[in-house]
């Protein structure tokens, strides 16, 4: 029995966390009336889904939203990479003057919170008339300092050796970042994929701020645009939306689930 | 191609505050072997990096074949190393981690990348790569190997695929830095004839780094043995044993450790070992007498000692012995002579006079002479 104590423990947290998700999965194969009833029973009385699902696809523009969030991700984590990756090998294999400083600076800027650039930032992409367009929903994201702090950590481990070997071949520094040292942590390339993905996939609060033309609007804030239309009347739709705009995030972290524990418990980051 | 001489001159190097080189000048000859040994901490690993290119010399010049090489990068010194991790790439096969080299050498960048380098690189030129590989693979013996991964791989097999990529490039010289730490003791000892053997038929200049001075003295046509950033001693295995320079110097060198007494040339320079006139003579004031194990000998009116333990060495044994005063001194026997002692286990010690080293109070080997001890 002791045994199995701890399994029971998790079980009913992972059931607290599913919860919500069945919730909004059971809601958006329900009829109208009967949304508001407690039961939990996964077969509904009346089965709507059909139409629920063909109207959150019909009635708004839900691949063109779909469509916006991958450019959207996309952009973010190409340019994260692209940035982070270099600056974390400079900071975990590479000596200069300065070095202790910035790690400072990394990890002091990963205390400080979005909002509280929110308003400068959105002063200056209005200043600059970059209002409505995919940069502006990319911009703000495109230095991660917790990718730096992330790579750093994982980089660090790397064998200070194979660096040195790979110099006397020939190497440049960029073919050692690249090529050996962010091969030897794939990973913390996948965790911080996921952790980017998600995050901007499911973020409302800048889109919200920077877009109002639903042509450009991610899945959240188009979600949003379609509980305007429907006026909130009909949830089983609704749900029915959120579980679309749901699914490739948990399609995206199933895909990358062993990489992702394995990036994280690697790396020390819990 | 892999003949050329290495000429480091007033190289300092120094880490804050310490200075872990300092004023090194040596000059590694064409086709020499040399080992760099010492304790660890000494600098000879610094060193050698310095020689890679790894680490930049705070002063001090360093030319490879004549061409001074001070300021350019590892990449265009020519030169591999050997690593005591061996430093595989492990995302590649054996025969890609041989073949990194020549490709990082011969073929340019484009010719580099994973798809497109298929159709840019040059036919002839993949040719001759795979062949210089299937060569250096054949000459280390792992042929068989070559389309495994390095964590595929024994720790003996590993080393001599590092082996096989350091000399697929033909360098100027081998560096190579405690390659052997990490095998285990039989193994270690193969790969040391081994290395002796890739020495001697590629006639290459090999730098060779250890804390261990059995691994120099059986491997090396020269030693430099190096103590707190300077270069103690640099001559033949058997320079070192047989005329250390420095106190230092016998310490290191040698198994069983030199035998040391204190001793003293009075005023007639007839020097004495704990009461005990010897035939040597030298500059008067105090001493120090080294011995080795091998050249003290059992003779009736020496230093009486007794024995403390023995350890058997198939055809020799040690003695260890300890002296009226508490010092202990080992002599080598063979094991077949009965050990010379008297039922309580009491000897008489003396030694080969001529053999011995004797050092002064600053630690520099002084001169004497032998003469009989009757005219003493």
């Amino acid at each position: 029995m002791r045994r199995f104590i701890p399994h029971i423990v998790l079980a009913l947290g992972a059931g607290v966390m599913l919860l919500p998700f069945y919730w909004m999965v059971l809601t958006s194969i329900r009829a109208p009336a009967e949304i508001f009833d407690i039961s939990l029973w996964p077969i509904p009385k009346e089965f709507t889904g059909v139409e629920n699902y063909t109207q959150a696809a019909t009635t708004v523009p839900m691949a063109r939203f779909m469509l916006n969030g991958v450019i959207v991700c996309a952009g973010i984590l190409i340019v994260q990479v692209l940035t982070a990756v270099p600056a974390a090998y400079a900071l975990a294999k590479l000596r200069f003057p300065g070095r202790r400083l910035l790690m400072i600076a990394v990890i002091a800027a990963l205390c400080v919170p979005m909002q509280a650039l929110a308003l400068p930032l959105f002063v200056g992409l209005a200043k600059a008339g970059l209002l409505n367009t995919y940069f502006a929903q990319m911009a703000p994201f495109f230095l991660s300092v917790f990718a730096i702090f992330l790579f750093h950590q994982s980089f660090r481990s790397y064998p200070d050796e194979i660096i040195e070997a790979a110099r006397m071949d020939g190497f440049s520094e960029m073919e050692i970042c690249w090529g050996l040292v962010l091969r030897g942590s794939l990973p913390s390339l996948a965790a911080f994929a996921v952790f980017s993905v998600v995050a901007h996939w499911n973020d409302l609060y800048w889109p919200m701020i920077v877009v109002n033309d639903t042509a450009l609007a991610p899945p959240p804030l188009g979600m949003l645009f379609f509980s305007d239309v429907e006026t909130g009347a009909n949830y089983g739709a609704l749900m029915a939306g959120a579980a679309m705009i749901t699914a490739p995030m948990v399609v995206c972290f199933l895909l990358a689930r062993r990489s992702f524990i394995a990036g994280i418990t690697m790396t020390g980051v819990k | 191609m892999a003949r050329q001489s290495l000429d480091l001159s007033g190289i300092r190097k120094g880490f804050g505050q310490t200075q872990v080189l300092k004023d090194i000048n040596l000059s590694v000859r064409e086709g020499e072997f040399l080992s760099l040994v010492g304790m660890s901490g000494c600098g000879k690993s610094t060193l050698l990096r310095i020689i890679a290119g790894l680490e930049a010399p705070d002063e001090g010049e360093l030319r490879i074949g004549g061409r001074d090489v001070t300021n350019s990068d590892p990449s265009d010194r020519n030169l591999a190393m050997v690593f005591q991790s061996y430093a595989l790439y492990p995302h590649m096969t054996v025969r890609q981690n041989i073949a990194t080299p020549l490709r990082m050498r011969k073929l340019g960048f484009a010719a580099r990348l994973p798809l497109l380098g298929r159709v840019v690189a040059s036919r002839h030129t993949l040719a001759e790569i795979d062949a210089a590989v299937a060569q250096a693979a054949g000459t280390l013996q792992i042929t068989h190997l070559l389309d495994r991964k390095p964590a595929q791989l024994s720790g003996g097999q590993r080393q001599r695929v590092a082996l096989a990529r350091a000399l697929v490039r033909q360098p100027a010289a081998f560096l190579m830095d405690e390659p052997l730490s990490n095998l285990d003791a039989k193994l270690r000892a193969h790969m040391r004839d081994e290395l002796v053997g890739l020495h001697r038929r590629l006639g290459a200049t090999f730098v060779y780094v250890t804390h261990d001075q059995v691994e120099a003295m059986t491997m090396s046509d020269r030693i430099a043995l190096m103590i707190e950033g300077r270069i103690e001693q640099l001559g033949t295995p058997d320079e070192l044993y047989h005329n250390p320079a420095t106190l230092a110097v016998a310490r290191f060198i040698g198994s069983p450790t030199i035998n040391l007494l204190p001793a003293e040339a009075g005023a007639s320079g007839a020097v004495s070992v704990k009461g005990m006139t010897t035939g040597l003579v030298a500059a008067p004031g105090p001493a120090t007498l080294g011995i080795r194990a091998e050249d003290v000998r059992v003779s009736a009116g020496g230093l009486p000692a007794r024995i403390l333990r023995e350890e058997k060495h198939g055809p020799d044994r040690f003695l260890t012995c300890e002296l009226a005063e508490g010092e202990t001194i080992v002599l080598r026997q063979k094991a077949s002579d009965p050990t010379g002692a008297d039922a309580d286990g009491w000897l008489s010690l003396g030694f080969a006079e001529e053999r011995a080293h004797l050092f002064g109070s600053n630690g520099l080997r002084r001169d004497f002479r032998v003469v009989e001890k009757a005219a003493a």
